[in-house]
């Protein structure tokens, strides 16, 4: 591989392989909120103090957490079908990683929100705010803060992720990445490019965290 | 104002509050002393409904308390409390922690609310300190932020929970100062204290327990100078001179 040839390569490879970047930030975007929304949710079924809350919350995310996610888009691309739901790739690859990432952030979520002094509680409580208000007021802007780190990781581990949804034919940057290098034989220089663009997406997330944490560390 | 009448409550198998009886009338200001462990701090948890009981009864003006009603909150609003460890709202500055209750609580109009905790922040001695965070604040000065705080819900009484016990000694005067002042212009307080010149000064009632038990009552000068009860004698002759 010399470097003028790599260069060539890439002038004729990177608009396929910037077709699969789009895909892998829309399906990383999607399953990000859909991860979020279902982790908020799975976090506060278990902290709820309520058992007939807290059992299917802790059921569902712990059979998720132990299932692979390779198994899980499997089953939600090929199985689901035959049960008369029919997903196209795109779709079925936001569910399976999102439903599987939602596991890991509701396990992120509920450190956040166990770690919020209790007595900040009890001060709400003792000014008679309601229990909607303690919550949206008082526990979520401080689990926030304590969450954001690793829920900034967890981002960076799905982005990557993301690449496991072309076993389901998702026309991502590791899909396109494969259907260029085994056309063309030139694994090193497609993957290498590969390489390269998730660390393009991957590093100005990981500063973004970094920032994100010393803004709100501060307090 | 404040009416608590055989009160009993467990932690476990630990009896906690013995059947505690006391009222508290208005413009009362009662002082709640006692060792450690004596239930002092669950006695004001149950009259702000933080705590549950088991039997009798804690009613403020003349509604029950039980934690499990909705009524509990506007009882909450009009007995405030302020604690130990402040328990300030870390991620709000000192004006907001203010009119967190009244906005957010009692759906005050903001503008109101802020002109109210601007004069209480003033009040407490707090001007110029209105957008700093508990974080940029002394211990003496986030626990004036949280008086101003119970205070911004125009409360009938206040709570104490050992308002001085986290501070370092060369704070506890400028909250004294602050409660005193408060008592003085006649609001009804119940405070639990280490503090006996505090209780001695401005206590109009002086309450002694021990293991859940009310030992001894009476007013701070008969109490705290000439107690009848034994272990009353031993409890403050180890608080006022600890060396001997």
């Amino acid at each position: 591989m010399t470097w003028s040839g790599f260069l060539r390569d890439g002038q004729q490879f990177l608009p396929i392989l910037l077709q699969g970047v789009w895909v892998t930030i829309a399906v990383t975007l999607c399953a990000l909120l859909l991860s979020t929304a279902l982790g908020i949710v799975w976090a506060l079924m278990r902290t709820s103090g309520k058992r007939w809350l807290e059992w299917p919350a802790m059921l569902f995310t712990n059979t998720i957490r132990g299932i692979p996610i390779l198994v899980q888009l499997f089953y939600i691309y090929f199985v689901l079908p035959e049960l008369g739901v029919d997903l196209n790739a795109f779709q079925a690859g936001v569910i399976g990683l999102g439903v599987a990432y939602s596991a890991y952030m509701g396990e992120v979520f509920r450190a956040g929100i166990l770690a919020v002094d209790a007595g900040t509680i009890e001060a709400a409580e003792s000014l008679g705010m309601s229990r909607a208000r303690i919550l949206t007021r008082v526990v979520l802007p401080q689990a926030v803060r304590i969450v954001l780190p690793p829920y900034g990781n967890n981002l960076i581990m799905l982005l990557k992720d993301s690449s496991q949804a072309s076993v389901i034919t998702v026309a991502e940057l590791s899909t396109q990445a494969r259907l260029i290098a085994s056309s063309t034989f030139k694994n090193q220089e497609v993957w290498t490019m590969a390489a390269l663009l998730y660390l393009c997406l991957s590093i100005p997330l990981i500063i973004l965290v970094a920032r994100l944490e010393k803004r709100f560390g501060r307090r | 104002m404040i009416e608590i009448e055989r009160l009993q409550k467990s932690f476990g198998t630990n009896r906690v509050l013995d059947g505690i009886s006391l009222s508290i009338r208005q413009g009362q200001v009662v002082c709640i002393i006692g060792p450690s462990g004596s239930g002092k701090s669950t006695l004001l948890r149950c009259v702000n409904g933080l705590e549950s009981y088991e039997g009798g009864e804690v009613r403020v003006l003349g509604k029950r308390v039980d934690r499990n009603s909705p009524e509990i909150r506007a009882t909450r609003q009009q007995v405030t409390m302020v604690f130990q460890r402040f328990n300030l709202f870390p991620h709000r500055t000192a004006l907001e922690n203010v009119t967190e209750g009244p906005i957010y609580a009692a759906g005050e109009d903001r503008a109101a609310a802020e002109k109210h905790a601007r004069e209480l922040l003033a009040r407490v001695g707090l001007t110029g300190k209105e957008s700093a965070y508990p974080s940029q604040l002394s211990g003496g000065q986030q626990q004036r932020v949280a008086i101003a705080r119970a205070l911004a819900m125009r409360p009938k009484a206040v709570l104490f929970d050992e308002p001085t016990s986290a501070l370092d000694p060369e704070l506890v005067g400028e909250v004294l100062t602050v409660m005193r002042d408060l008592a003085r212009e006649g609001m009804t307080m119940a405070v639990v204290t280490h503090e006996m010149g505090f209780a001695r000064e401005v206590a109009d009632h002086v309450v002694f327990m021990d293991k859940g038990r009310v030992v001894e009552q009476g007013p701070p000068a008969e109490l705290l100078t000439a107690p009848r009860e034994p272990r009353t004698q031993d409890f403050l002759r180890r608080v006022l001179r600890p060396l001997e």
